[in-house]
């Protein structure tokens, strides 16, 4: 855990050098944050000069639910995708080489190595309408439910975390799986919208294949203080063994690379 | 005659060509998929959760209603949408408009050929999934054969208005090297005003009026709503009015701009 946080700060320091040089990106990043926000909460806004509850969730629950899905997508997007796509890319080429023999451990090595430092922007934002949305929350939020929201949220950061870190160790056998995360990526604006609203089916698919479910609504859930106990243990014990079996199926990966290059 | 003889011949030509490049990106073919049926599907959903937490209805769509508009959209927003904007920096900058110009034909026919062998490709893998997508959610449509005939037309002219407003949007490049902002703004002007976030008549009254001031609702939302049966036929004349209004504005607006870009291109000095 002080390898991840240690090796991280480094990679953070890295990415900001990089990206100053380029500072117009920020504005970029600025603008496409800020069309994304906007788009988000005049969505909301017509949604809600129609109806009072969508789905059971009143406005401020659902500002609440888009801060949420803002910030996490702000983390994958800062650092999990990128050096996720940095690794498979060098799975390709065959530099994973560099990254195995340096005296750290390579899995984490290889989940923070790259850092996309302007998606800070989008946590940023993020964490702003979450502020807001709890100003205007009708119940105030205990120190209870803000416990289970940092729990599901850490939950939620895990799952997601070896959700990629599984597709990704797939390339040590298929070529191309970046394909793959593109398509997590489309599946993921669900998030945007609280998944209960969905089909069965389509609820399924957001909760057991890709996991949106416990990276969006049940964290706002916790938030709106409508989390059950059942979500609660089922977020946390699916983190453990996605944690517990990525690292496995890592291992696994990691294996057969060195013995198809050797 | 000949000419448009060999216009044809030229256009069967980039035909071959474009379906041969898109062969090789078949599994863009499948994310290009998941990300239109999921735009599509979260909007359904959404409008239609809606529809039933205020009694079934809203601003005169129930839930099959809400079904059959998105799906329509769905399938019109593909038909006529272009990526020719990112594609267009991406030339101007690596300077693969230099040998374009040199061909007889101008460009633009075959960023059309282009764009028509990808609808058509991606038809063949979209037509399926609507199959499963009308049976989970039960749309009601039943245009009258007027409409039906009407809404042909009305597609086409949508897909010439579209690709050229966009083509001449791409234009910008000629000028500036950052034209993804334009694009952004573009893009959203589009989700909002061109009915595919939502129908334009559930918007509130200013942003209406925008819309109806504006070129994008005939790009989408007008062949849909046609189709549809909420379009009288007074209404549909004068959208076609609209719609032919709009792209003579384009077409001038693409030829004045793309002379003054070449000049502005030639000069920079590829």
């Amino acid at each position: 855990m002080m390898a991840y946080a240690r090796l991280l700060g480094v990679f953070l320091r890295l990415g900001m050098m990089n990206e100053l040089e380029y500072r117009v990106n920020f504005y970029v990043q600025m603008l496409r944050s800020v069309i994304g926000l906007g788009t988000g909460l005049a969505g909301l806004g017509v949604v809600f000069s129609h109806t009072d509850t969508l789905g059971g969730w009143r406005p401020a629950e659902l500002l609440a639910l888009l801060g949420v899905f803002f910030l996490v997508s702000g983390a994958i997007n800062l650092i999990i995708a990128p050096s996720m796509q940095r690794f498979m890319e060098d799975v390709r080429q065959g530099t994973l080489d560099f990254t195995l023999t340096k005296p750290e451990d390579a899995q984490v090595l290889v989940s923070v190595r790259q850092v996309q430092i302007w998606k800070l922007v989008d946590i940023a934002l993020g964490t702003i309408v979450l502020v807001i949305a709890l100003s205007r929350l009708e119940t105030s939020v205990g120190p209870g439910q803000a416990l289970a929201f940092g729990v599901t949220m850490l939950a939620g950061g895990a799952i997601v975390y070896s959700f990629y870190l599984i597709l990704a160790t797939t390339s040590f056998w298929f070529v191309r799986v970046e394909n793959i995360l593109v398509i997590f990526q489309s599946m993921y604006q669900a998030g945007r919208w609280p998944v209960g609203i969905y089909p069965w089916w389509l609820r399924s698919a957001l909760t057991f294949v890709v996991p949106v479910t416990f990276a969006t609504t049940v964290p706002a859930e916790a938030l709106a203080g409508r989390l059950t106990w059942q979500s609660l243990v089922t977020a946390v014990a699916l983190a453990g063994v996605m944690l517990v079996g990525s690292r496995w199926f890592w291992g696994v990966g990691v294996r057969r690379y060195a013995g198809a290059s050797a | 005659m000949s000419m448009l003889a060999g216009l044809l011949e030229a256009y069967v030509a980039r035909f071959k060509v474009a379906l041969g490049v898109q062969f090789q990106y078949r599994a863009s073919l499948i994310i290009w998929l998941t990300w239109t049926i999921m735009e599509s599907v979260i909007y359904l959903v959404v409008w239609t959760t809606v529809a039933r937490s205020s009694g079934g209805r809203v601003g005169g769509f129930d839930t099959q209603d809400f079904a059959a508009y998105f799906l329509v959209t769905m399938v019109v927003n593909h038909l006529t949408f272009t990526w020719i904007m990112h594609e267009f920096e991406y030339r101007i900058r690596q300077g693969q408009l230099s040998p374009l110009l040199l061909k007889p034909l101008h460009p633009i026919h075959g960023d059309i050929a282009e764009n028509v062998t990808y609808k058509g490709l991606t038809a063949i893998v979209l037509a399926p999934s609507l199959v499963p997508l009308v049976l989970a959610f039960r749309p009601a449509l039943h245009p009258e054969p007027w409409a039906v005939v009407a809404f042909l037309p009305a597609l086409l002219l949508a897909f010439l208005l579209r690709f050229l407003s966009g083509w001449t949007l791409a234009l910008a490049g000629f000028w500036t090297t950052r034209v993804f902002a334009i694009n952004e703004m573009y893009f959203v002007a589009m989700l909002f005003l061109s009915g595919q976030m939502v129908p334009l008549s559930l918007l509130p009254a200013p942003i209406q009026s925008l819309a109806a001031a504006l070129p994008f609702r005939w790009m989408v939302s007008f062949p849909v709503e046609l189709l549809l049966g909420r379009v009288s036929p007074e209404e549909a004349l004068a959208g076609f009015a609209a719609q032919a209004f709009w792209l003579s504005v384009s077409v001038a607006l693409a030829m004045v701009i793309w002379r003054a870009g070449l000049k502005r291109y030639s000069a920079v000095g590829a």
